[in-house]
């Protein structure tokens, strides 16, 4: 067993059956609970008589698609976390879900620690969201569960985020949130410098005490001219200050206007 | 035989020289008429005068045989018809037919008519008035006659005869008809000369217009007609023979011009739409491949936590889950290069990747009886590369090279050397921009393959854009507009018009006016307008010195690549083996030693083999 979330209820929606038999197989192990359906429709009618912690969707399916999902998900207030599966691993899906409230995005195929990370990341994430939730309506709590990104920042999803710097370099790293979801950090493994960052695909891989693999999507294109060698070192930095000396890379990025229209402003988070 | 334009201008030209000639000739043939018949006239009054004056002293001695005889002797003349004297009473008292002598003639006779028309008779004529010419018949010759009053003088009613008074004025009329046959058949053989000078003018001029215009304008224009049939019906390689200089060569060579960049946009067009294809078939394969792999990879995964303690098994499937990553690598690179991804580079040994390159296809290469020879340069440095990639591309090449030996035997031979080449024609501009920062780079008009830089001229008042080579001392621009040597050309940037000229500066060369746009990050690049001069300057490019290349050669005796698929070999789905091949081989092999920043060029002869060259950018360690 991996993570602590057992007994956890998951709803799975794909129009696969053996990546339905697959993934309900993986989660038996781990002791999770899982509904598995072939369509959104009869996922959203679980969904109305059941409580559940975490979603997986594919994104391609007969009836609706995953990002109608999203919508769906949104319009009926449901604050369930979301992971995309999909056989489709664009990159532009993968922001596009990002984009669209998801929480994480898995290219098909997965193995079987891949996507139980994932899995346990989108628990953690179901959890601290619902503390976050209950210390704003007693308004009592006063510890800090995740420090929110500063304003002038951009995230992708609640993963990594960019800030734009004045000689027209752009600092990527992670945020506090995705931090928190993943627990304590054993090994970060980054790009190199000179390579080239593309948005929405892998730009670091964090390695926990329990042996999953964490991937983090960039949130911007450019070529890397740096990398904070203190991080690598000194994994903690990440959890002391991760919108600050805590950054990952500082890149020269290729297409900001293209790649700023799939990016959320930090500022709209304290609405 | 003639176009139609060929035959309006020779008919154009024929009419007018028709009317001119026609006119000329009108004009020349009245005035030899008028020549002729003044001459003649003259001639007539000559004879007359000659006749009064000869038969004058037999006058006064009254000897009218001697009269006689003077007007029969000059009266066998052929010419003259009749020489005849009459008296006032209009008696013809001499005559050179003597049946007619003693006759009365008719004062409204035509020889009397001059003088008596008026109730009294004339007594002095002009001259011009005498001569009267006239037919006897409709058919027959024309007869001038001249009529040469005989006027009273002193020494005729001195006399001895007594035979005149001395109150009479005139004494009689000496008429002399002369037939004009031989001046008509004059007139008329010069008439006919006329016309046939004009005739045969007229054909000459219209065969020499005619060989003109069809050498000028009919045999051009159907060129042209014929090209645009051929380009209509889809055949865009059809190039204009030179027309020569004028306005229709011209034409032709913006039509050649037109129709390249169509064939070029049509390429690009045909390529994108290709790849637009390509890229939603790598889709559609990669969503329903992705599906079973992940049943593959999430079972096999599965069981191996679940079967720790059996290392057997554990074994089996690693390997399992080693394959199965393994192809969702390839799917992900199918999808990949519909994308044109970027590699993932990383130091490597060219060397040893070509052997483990050659590992792969050796069991093919040795069931096909071929012999492989292995020329390596020891000293390469570590380049960086995509392993995979870049392996991709010579096992390719290898099985290519196999496929075109055939069963039949022969060699394929792999070189690789360290070159050191000089920047000069081989570094490619690949950003280029004006000093406000506007995007130079036209991705429409390529020269050998690869982007050029757009830059707008205004040369001789004309506007048009220049497509500049940008590689690095090729010189292959490609002219818009006509830049003639000498000429002043403004060369400016498209977007906001500001002068890529350099003040002050000239070219060493030729001392022409020096254009030069910003390459970021390596400075600014220099050329001449002139556009007989080769003279470009980079100086970042310069200073760096000569940049170092690893080459691979692999060459191969087999059956060799014919001259018109050369220029297509790497175009995606171009291919020559049938049902065997995608055609997608080279199209990712050019992809990648593109993405790589190198080079791969095709040399080939048929029957003989091919070989191909790949260099590819290494950095000496220092």
């Amino acid at each position: 067993m991996i993570c602590m979330n057992k007994k956890a209820k998951i709803l799975l929606i794909d129009d696969e059956q053996v990546v339905l038999d697959a993934v309900s197989k993986i989660a038996s192990l781990e002791r999770w609970e899982v509904d598995a359906v072939l369509n959104v429709q009869d996922g959203l009618n679980k969904l109305s008589s059941n409580k559940y912690e975490l979603i997986l969707s594919d994104i391609m399916m007969p009836d609706k698609d995953g990002f109608q999902l999203l919508e769906d998900l949104y319009s009926m207030q449901v604050n369930v976390p979301v992971i995309m599966i999909t056989g489709f691993s664009t990159v532009e899906n993968a922001v596009k879900s990002l984009y669209n409230g998801a929480i994480d995005f898995i290219p098909k195929p997965f193995t079987y620690e891949e996507i139980t990370s994932s899995i346990c990341r989108g628990l953690e994430y179901y959890k601290i969201q619902n503390k976050a939730m209950e210390a704003e309506k007693s308004r009592k709590d006063e510890s800090i569960i995740f420090v929110p990104c500063p304003a002038k920042y951009n995230r992708l999803g609640y993963m990594s985020w960019m800030n734009l710097e004045n000689e027209g370099s752009a600092r990527i790293g992670v945020t506090n949130l995705f931090i928190v979801t993943i627990g304590d950090i054993a090994k970060i493994d980054l790009l190199e410098i000179d390579d080239l960052m593309i948005q929405g695909n892998s730009c670091a891989k964090f390695e926990t005490d329990n042996n999953l693999i964490h991937t983090c999507l960039a949130p911007l294109g450019g070529r890397i001219v740096e990398r904070n060698e203190r991080v690598i070192a000194d994994p903690s930095l990440l959890e002391k200050d991760p919108f600050f000396e805590g950054w990952l890379f500082r890149i020269i990025p290729s297409d900001i206007e293209f790649d700023m229209k799939f990016l959320i402003a930090c500022s709209s988070d304290r609405i | 035989m003639f176009t139609r334009i060929g035959l309006k201008l020779i008919i154009a030209v024929g009419l007018i020289t028709i009317i001119i000639i026609g006119v000329f000739s009108y004009f020349n043939i009245q005035s030899q008429k008028e020549t002729l018949m003044s001459q003649a006239e003259v001639h007539a009054y000559k004879l007359s005068d000659a006749i009064k004056n000869s038969s004058h002293s037999s006058m006064l001695l009254n000897k009218r045989d001697q009269i006689h005889e003077i007007i029969n002797t000059i009266g066998q003349e052929p010419a003259i018809r009749e020489i005849r004297i009459l008296n006032k009473e209009g008696m013809i008292m001499f005559s050179s037919k003597s049946e007619l002598i003693g006759e009365m003639v008719d004062k409204k006779a035509e020889s009397c008519y001059a003088c008596h028309t008026a109730d009294e008779p004339l007594e002095k004529l002009p001259m011009k008035e005498r001569m009267r010419i006239y037919r006897i018949q409709p058919d027959s010759a024309r007869i001038l006659g001249i009529i040469n009053p005989i006027y009273n003088e002193k020494s005729c009613w001195d006399a001895d005869c007594h035979a005149h008074p001395e109150t009479q004025t005139v004494l009689g009329v000496l008429d002399v008809k002369m037939s004009l046959k031989d001046v008509d058949e004059q007139i008329s053989d010069s008439e006919i000369q006329s016309i046939l000078f004009a005739v045969i003018a007229m054909i000459t001029l219209s065969i020499i217009i005619g060989f003109f215009v069809r050498k000028w304008v009919a045999l051009p224009v159907k060129e042209l007609v014929k090209a645009t049939h051929q380009v209509s019906s889809g055949n865009l390689n059809y190039t204009i023979n030179r027309l020569g200089n004028d306005e229709l060569g011209i034409l032709g060579t913006s039509f050649n011009n037109m129709t390249q960049k169509l064939a070029e946009a049509r390429l690009q067009l045909f390529q994108s739409d290709k790849m637009a294809s390509l890229g939603r078939l790598a889709a559609g394969v990669a969503h329903e491949i992705n599906n079973p792999l992940t049943g593959v990879l999430t079972y096999s995964s599965f069981l191996l936590k679940r079967t720790k303690d059996n290392s057997e098994l554990q074994d089996d499937l690693k390997i399992i889950v080693r394959e199965t990553k393994r192809s969702r690598e390839i799917v992900k690179s199918l999808l990949d290069f519909a994308r044109q991804s970027v590699p993932k580079k990383h130091k490597a040994d060219v060397n040893e990747i070509i052997e483990s390159s050659i590992s792969v296809v050796d069991n093919q290469l040795s069931i096909n009886h071929i012999q492989l020879i292995k020329n390596f340069d020891k000293n390469i440095p570590q380049i960086t590369v995509d392993t995979n990639q870049v392996q991709q591309v010579f096992i390719n090449l290898i099985v290519n090279a196999s496929d075109a030996i055939g069963d039949k035997g022969g060699t394929i031979t792999i070189t690789s050397t360290l070159l050191s080449l000089s920047p000069y024609g081989i570094v490619q501009v690949k950003n280029a921009s004006c000093s406000k920062r506007h995007d130079l780079m036209d991705n429409e008009i390529k020269i050998d393959g690869l982007p050029t830089i757009r830059v707008k001229a205004i040369s001789s008042g004309i506007e048009g854009y220049i497509n500049l080579d940008p590689v690095y001392g090729k010189h292959r621009h490609r002219y818009g507009i006509k830049v003639k040597k000498g000429k002043e050309v403004q060369i400016s940037c498209p977007k906001c018009n500001i002068s890529l000229l350099e003040k002050d500066v000239t070219c060493p060369k030729c001392e022409s006016i020096v254009y030069s746009y910003e390459v970021s990050p390596q400075g600014l690049f220099n050329g001449c307008t002139n556009p007989e001069c080769d003279w470009e300057k980079w100086d970042a490019v310069d200073d760096a010195g000569y940049k170092d290349f690893v080459e691979i050669k692999i060459s191969d005796t087999g059956s060799g690549i014919p001259n018109e698929s050369l220029p297509r070999i790497f175009e995606p789905f171009y291919t020559t083996k049938g049902q065997k091949g995608t055609g997608l081989g080279l199209a990712v092999i050019w992809g990648i030693i593109d993405n790589h920043n190198g080079t791969i060029n095709v040399n080939s002869k048929v029957d003989s083999g091919t070989t191909f060259t790949i260099r590819l950018p290494a950095q000496r360690n220092k």
